[in-house]
């Protein structure tokens, strides 16, 4: 094929995957619908229903709190808050990349019977993960009212965050989608990556143990600048720029890559299923 | 006016067994030849090969062909679940179609749950889709068991439900694979009704069907598929003794 019509292909699945993105847009109360129903579904027949959720992740945070606060000789009552930000804030975003990896495979009696958008379903995926997510806000309120200072206005800065993160899950979504619908061995091989990542990153572990050593392990590490975005203004500490800036970067890169990657290959997921 | 111009849609299937699957393979694979000679080759199952077909308002077409010969895969490509990988489809008129009509049913929601989220799927808004609900509730005969969820329906309570949404709406273009055998002789009997009332309304109808009677009711032009090749298109009854000669 020549450059020319090569390119003129390109700017033609480009455009279809946009339209996808449109049309998926259009079908948000669709999307709400089934992830609502997705997390409904952990709910049934279990007596303490949406609170389950609520109080494994309390429990989670308040033993990890007192066990890893004494082993890396922390302060409980500044640990803890940190602790609790980070690993719910983690949970949002290993579960965006681990369900993502099926979002189209868990599709499939759907994408082989009608003709809906393909990114549905990642957003799908999105829009669980912030619902699963909001259970755990009141743990979190719990946490700032015993542990820390009242938040001023400068906590709302934890919105954009978290906003971004939801941006970033869907291209996430969308790549990780894909290829594992094409190589079934992928899913296992994210869910270590993610195991790895999360040891990488100060969840549990906070940056200034590290005395100044490995410092790249926390300012290059994209889940870092992704945790900071959100925990930093919950913790009433400045959010160091180039954190949001990296986040950002992070952010176009992942979407360029997502929507040529998409675009080449959106037509190929039913036949892949 | 609604219009189905399909020019020259080939279809291939890949056939991935657990070594194309794997992108372990697939790396190794890259490495040298030594690895296995079947590790770079997919099957491939020819679905469609080079199917042109025009339709325009009026047209009834009945699909004829034996067991694989492509029939479910042409009215998915018509129906936008496929792209075709060669050649160009263009669809104008609101399409709807009648495959599996208990698709993306969740078995732990109520009745009434699903209604609405299979209308959602169809395209309508929650408030059309609540429109339709006496219709729907009247045509289902269900009554309290909408309250229940579903997997306390028996498979023929579900088919009702199933039916009863995806036939609410009137679509342009009705794309039936074949007729959906019904439940119980009363059921039947309203879902043949239904059913007449949605092809009549319909602009295009495109069935695929091994029974002629039905084919010979509802068609006013068949195409004989063989291994994905459009053998010939013509009138019912010319096109139906030319199938079963080839027996």
């Amino acid at each position: 094929m020549s450059d020319a019509s090569e390119e003129s292909r390109m700017r033609h699945d480009l455009r279809l995957a946009w339209l996808d993105l449109l049309m998926a847009a259009r079908r948000r109360h669709l999307i709400a619908h089934l992830a609502w129903l997705d997390v409904r579904q952990r709910y049934r027949r279990s007596v303490l229903g949406p609170i389950w959720l609520t109080v494994s992740v309390a429990f989670q945070i308040g033993a990890m709190g007192l066990v890893y606060g004494e082993l890396f000789h922390q302060d409980v009552s500044s640990y803890l808050p940190r602790l609790a930000f980070g690993l719910t804030m983690w949970g949002l975003i290993s579960t965006m990349v681990a369900d993502g990896c099926m979002c189209f495979i868990a599709a499939e009696s759907f994408l082989k019977q009608e003709a809906l958008p393909k990114s549905m379903f990642p957003a799908r995926v999105v829009m669980r993960s912030l619902m699963v997510f909001a259970h755990n806000l009141v743990v979190l309120l719990a946490v700032i009212v015993i542990f820390l200072p009242l938040p001023g206005w400068g906590a709302l800065l934890a919105l954009p965050g978290l906003a971004l993160i939801a941006i970033n899950g869907m291209w996430i979504g969308l790549v990780v989608g894909l290829l594992c619908t094409r190589f079934r061995d992928l899913p296992p091989i994210v869910g270590s990556f993610m195991q790895v990542a999360f040891f990488l990153t100060p969840v549990i572990w906070v940056p200034e143990a590290l005395h100044g050593k490995w410092w790249w392990l926390v300012s290059l590490n994209p889940f870092a600048s992704f945790l900071s975005i959100v925990t930093d203004p919950l913790l009433n500490v400045p959010t160091p720029v180039s954190r949001w800036l990296f986040a950002v970067a992070v952010t176009l890169v992942g979407w360029t890559l997502a929507m040529l990657l998409f675009g080449r290959f959106r037509a190929r997921i039913t036949y892949w299923l | 006016m609604s219009r189905i111009e399909l020019t020259d849609v080939v279809v291939d299937f890949p056939i991935y067994d657990g070594r194309s699957r794997s992108l372990r393979h697939r790396i190794l694979g890259l490495g040298g030849g030594r690895i296995g000679a079947s590790a770079g080759h997919n099957v491939v199952v020819h679905a469609l090969r080079s199917i042109s077909l025009s339709l325009a308002d009026g047209d009834r077409l009945g699909l004829v062909g034996r067991n694989g010969a492509g029939k479910s895969t042409l009215l998915r490509v018509m129906a936008g679940i496929y792209e075709p990988i060669a050649g160009r489809i263009a669809v104008t008129g609101r399409l709807g179609s009648l495959t599996n009509v208990t698709m993306g049913m969740d078995m732990e929601s109520s009745g009434y749950e699903n209604i609405v989220v299979r209308g959602l799927m169809m395209g309508m808004s929650r408030r059309e889709t609540l429109s339709h609900l006496t219709d729907i509730e009247s045509f289902t005969e269900l009554g309290d068991h909408l309250n229940l969820p579903l997997r306390t329906y028996s498979a023929g309570m579900l088919l009702r439900l199933g039916f009863a949404v995806s036939t609410s709406l009137e679509p342009e273009i009705l794309i039936i694979d074949e007729m959906i055998a019904a439940g119980d002789r009363s059921f039947a009997d309203k879902a043949a009704k239904r059913l007449d009332r949605l092809t009549s309304a319909a602009h295009i109808l495109v069935v695929a069907s091994h029974a002629p009677e039905t084919l010979k009711r509802l068609c006013n032009k068949l195409a004989l598929l063989r291994d994905g090749q459009l053998v010939e298109v013509g009138p019912v009854t010319e096109i139906l003794q030319r199938y079963e000669a080839e027996g």
